[in-house]
């Protein structure tokens, strides 16, 4: 499929908005999936050109990713961000090696949507998946070009022309630069689906650690976020929000607020406030004015927190099934039944969320944290009545985000200010409890889970049922930003939408990945949410693989097998084998727990049964009187693929296996029918230095030339899992609530050490 | 008028008397390396010294912190010059996001400051006020360790 832009224009802004990337995106509305394919993709891209590697399907041309010119040098372009996990720097080392030249004489740009490649959201693990590969590809076939146009000017073999460092070396002694190169070359041409090959072991750039380019500034206080930003004339502004979703403005002391010290404006529209004041301290005490002083209705009523898993099974759900093997048979062999819970859990980003937003000349401007900077441009156009074009959205840093946190909601935050405050760069920033109350959850969930053995011992049966609300609450329209709702003519979010199968939604890792004959596997998909709920690293699969490894760990003792074995004996991907063996050499599997109140648990899975693979193993001791959880050691084994950055890569399963610890032992978001309490870290602990674990062992099962498969959310469900089996081994109690280590917990210890 | 000392300069700022230090350094000091957490004394980001010992500049009135010395992550080092914990912290790769990163930075600091040979359980007590969301802890404690292990004085 060849879809030839019509009168390409020389600079690229034109180019964007004559060509393919903005007609692409003009196509979406009418054309909704009934399902969402990935939660990277859910706007603004379509597949061009489907015979082409990663995001190049949508956005084929070589220009897109790589410019060459006189004036800025070499510069790459790519659609993804940066938000802490450092993949600018590892996508940087894509292009370099495959261009052939030193990382640092690369002019790299991340998503702007004025200058960069749509690649939609930034999220689940896609990244080096979907822009590495694009780069991986691009970047060598637009080395390849140079190499022509030198061989052609040169009147010699491209064979026998070498580069090095954007020079590319005849015979005879002669050289020329990238950009002498350029001349001639048209790179406004589709991508082709064969690279020239390189070999693996040749890199010098993928599969090295190349130090983070954004570490050296954010250690010595650089200008390194969209909160560190300071324009020209800025004013700082703050949002007075309700008390609760749904509740509507009665009255406000508006004189009071205006007579402040500094204050500028307030913006009012509807329930919709905000205050604009000269200096952030005057913007902060003129916010907490208004909250003093405004008076709301009620506004929706809060569950019962005590019993939200059965009103989660209550509530109107389109049921989707997932998989369907077989058919569920009788067997005599070992059975286990369990009903696996999880509460609603916060992104809890350490820097509440900001966005700056300038209106001057009837264009605005947005500088955002966004994970994905086009379908944020579209959802502000339609929130303001303007253009596509009139909008521009560049990605700034944020403090990272885990998902979607409040950072598209701030961003239409400033874009409302400042469409009031016409020439003036307005910064705004979400105060803490802001954050908390308002940010989207990850979806409280259910699961109920019913496997049986066969008289050998193998599994048989495995039947699944989940209830869960959305996981993919993205801006689909102005009505996914949460400002939109309080204006005068509120805007309504789009319906929710599930991810489908093999990526998932709340049914990501739904499916085991261990060989079973006969499965059902259902998701009860809600249609109303007691809470507003979207994307938070690993979705679903954080209590699906919690869930599922239980369940095996359960039926290898019930039949008297070692668990590990028992995983091996199901899997049949060597790669998965690998991972699991590895794990088992390096922890020194079986081996018994030391002392009373010792456990130790294994879980493996693979991310989506198509990512990384990720085994892990875990030793712990709880002490009975206290609770109090000791992680003494943490091994794990991944295989991501081709590595491009192994010290990149060990930073992020690190950071997964703690992440995933507090989440796992510690974290629900408190709340009851008059609010949710968890407003601050007292009211949401998350996990501190103290209670870190006292080893964490990383081991990387690197496969030269093979596809990358993403990295950073790969261990969430397994260390879970492996907490829970440890918890089990250790206390002889299949905990099954999370956070397991909930307040109080322990009662369970006691009253089980009564009876004994 | 209130008078900061800030990284060794002496600065008179026309500013509110209530004003946290945190806005004061921010936004009429422009240093960036105190970051706004939660304004409640809870995650550390925001953590500066104000004489030898670290605090929240989220709590701290800029009244209350006139006439005593403060210093931020900016008097540590430099992106191209980086004292001994900046160095520790980019040789270990030590952030991932990294806001939380120059509050950890300082709270290590001062406690290097006064004991230059803690082990890894004065450690981890020390640096408990401070939050961080990605999960980096093994490698900060790895940079702090890094640093103390040099015998390098602060």
């Amino acid at each position: 499929m060849k879809t030839i832009v019509d009168g390409m224009d020389q600079s690229r802004r034109s180019f964007l908005i004559n060509g393919a990337l903005v007609v692409g995106f003009a196509l979406v509305p009418g054309a909704r999936h009934a399902f969402a394919d990935t939660e990277v993709d859910t706007l603004g891209t379509t597949v061009l050109a489907p015979d082409l590697p990663g995001s190049l399907k949508t956005n084929p041309y070589l220009d897109a990713w790589i410019r060459i010119d006189a004036r800025d040098g070499i510069t790459v372009y790519t659609g993804k961000v940066e938000l802490g996990t450092g993949v600018k720097t590892a996508l940087l080392q894509i292009a370099a090696e495959r261009l052939d030249v030193a990382p640092g004489s690369i002019r790299f740009l991340t998503a702007d949507t004025a200058l960069t490649p749509n690649e939609g959201y930034t999220a689940g693990s896609h990244s080096i998946f979907d822009s590495g590969t694009a780069l991986f590809n691009a970047a060598a076939q637009v080395r390849q070009l140079l190499l022509e146009s030198a061989a052609r000017q040169w009147k010699q073999e491209v064979g026998d022309l070498r580069t090095s460092d954007a020079l590319i070396h005849g015979t005879g002694g002669l050289s020329m630069s990238y950009v002498q190169a350029v001349a001639g070359v048209q790179l406004h041409r589709y991508a082709i689906a064969d690279s020239p090959l390189k070999s693996a072991d040749t890199f010098t750039q993928i599969g090295h650690s190349l130090p983070r380019i954004d570490i050296p500034g954010k250690v010595s206080g650089g200008a390194s976020y969209v909160q560190d930003m300071r324009l020209p004339g800025m004013v700082h502004a703050r949002v007075i929000r309700p008390p609760r979703r749904g509740a509507q403005l009665l009255e406000l002391d508006q004189g009071a607020i205006e007579q402040m010290p500094g204050v500028i404006k307030l913006v009012r529209n509807g329930s919709y406030l905000a205050v604009v004041a000269q200096d952030e301290w005057q913007a902060i005490k003129a916010m907490r004015s208004g909250y003093a002083s405004a008076r709301w209705t009620e506004g929706n009523p809060l569950p019962d927190s005590q019993h939200i898993h059965e009103l989660l099974t209550q509530l109107p759900a389109r049921r989707y099934p997932v998989s369907n093997k077989g058919a569920v048979s009788q067997s005599a062999g070992h059975q286990y039944k369990a009903r696996v819970t999880k509460q609603y859990l916060m992104h809890g980003s350490i820097g509440p969320s900001c966005s700056l937003a300038l209106f001057e000349a009837g264009g605005l401007t947005v500088w955002t944290h966004t994970q994905g900077v086009y379908p944020l441009r579209a959802g502000i156009a339609e929130l303001l009545g303007l253009p596509l074009e009139k909008v521009r959205c560049i990605h700034v840093e944020g403090a990272g985000c885990y998902g979607h946190n409040g950072a598209d909601d701030a961003a239409a935050d400033a874009a409302l200010i400042a469409m009031a405050m016409p020439g003036k760069p307005v910064r705004v920033q979400w105060m803490r409890e802001q954050e908390n109350l308002w940010e989207p959850y990850s979806s409280a969930m259910l699961t109920e889970l019913d496997a049986v053995l066969d008289a050998q011992g193998k599994l048989q049966n495995w039947t699944y049922e989940l209830w869960t609300t959305p996981h993919n609450e993205r801006i689909v329209n102005a009505g996914r930003l949460l400002p939109a709702w309080l204006l005068a003519k509120p805007f309504g979010p789009a319906p929710s939408v599930p991810i489908a199968q093999p990526e998932g939604d709340g049914d990501r890792n739904a499916v085991p990945l261990y060989d079973i004959p006969n499965s059902q596997i259902n998701m009860n998909f809600l249609l109303k949410m007691p809470f507003r709920t979207s994307a938070m690293r690993s979705l679903g699969a954080h209590i699906n693989v919690f869930a599922i490894e239980a369940a095996v760990d359960e039926l290898a003792a019930r039949s008297q097998q070692d668990p590990l074995q028992f995983r091996l004996q199901h899997l049949t991907d060597p790669r998965a084998q690998a991972v699991i063996l590895r794990v088992a050499k390096e922890f020194g599997w079986p081996h018994k727990a030391p002392g009373p109140g010792s456990g130790i648990g294994f879980a493996f899975a693979r991310y989506k049964n198509i990512m990384g693979y990720c085994a892990i193993a875990v030793q712990l001791h709880v002490q009975r009187q206290t609770g109090e959880v000791v992680i003494d050691r943490v091994v794990t084994a991944v295989d991501v693929g081709q590595i491009v950055s192994p010290d990149g890569l060990r930073n992020q399963v690190e950071g997964g296996i703690i992440q995933s610890a507090s989440w796992t032992l510690y974290e629900q978001v408190e709340y009851d029918p008059q609010g949710v309490r968890s407003y601050d870290w007292s009211g949401y602990p998350i996990i501190r230095f103290p209670a870190l674990p006292r080893q964490v062992e990383v081991h990387l099962l690197d496969q030269p030339g093979e596809a990358f498969l993403g990295a950073a959310e790969i261990v969430q469900g397994p260390m879970a899992a492996a907490l829970g089996n440890a918890m089990a081994n250790a206390t002889g109690q299949r905990l099954l609530h999370l956070p397991l280590a909930r307040k109080g917990w322990h009662e369970v210890l006691r009253a089980d050490s009564s009876r004994v | 008028m209130i008078t900061l000392n800030v990284n060794g300069q002496d600065h008179h700022l026309d500013i509110d008397p209530d004003m946290p230090l945190l806005y004061a350094l921010r936004n009429h000091l422009e240093l960036n390396g105190a970051k706004y957490g939660c304004g409640l004394g809870q995650c550390g980001a925001c953590t500066v010294m104000l004489g030898d010992k670290p605090v929240f500049s989220c709590l701290v009135p800029a009244v209350v912190a006139s006439g005593k010395p403060v210093r931020t992550v900016e008097s540590l080092g430099s992106a191209d010059q980086p004292g001994p914990l900046q160095k520790a912290f980019i040789e270990q790769q030590a952030a991932q996001c990294g806001y939380c990163i120059a509050g950890m930075i300082v709270r290590a600091q001062a406690l290097l400051e006064v004991n230059p040979t803690p082990d890894e359980q004065q450690i981890r007590e020390h640096m408990a006020p401070n939050l961080c969301r990605c999960g980096t802890h093994v490698r900060i404690l790895a940079a702090i360790k890094s640093v103390v292990a040099s015998g390098v004085k602060l």
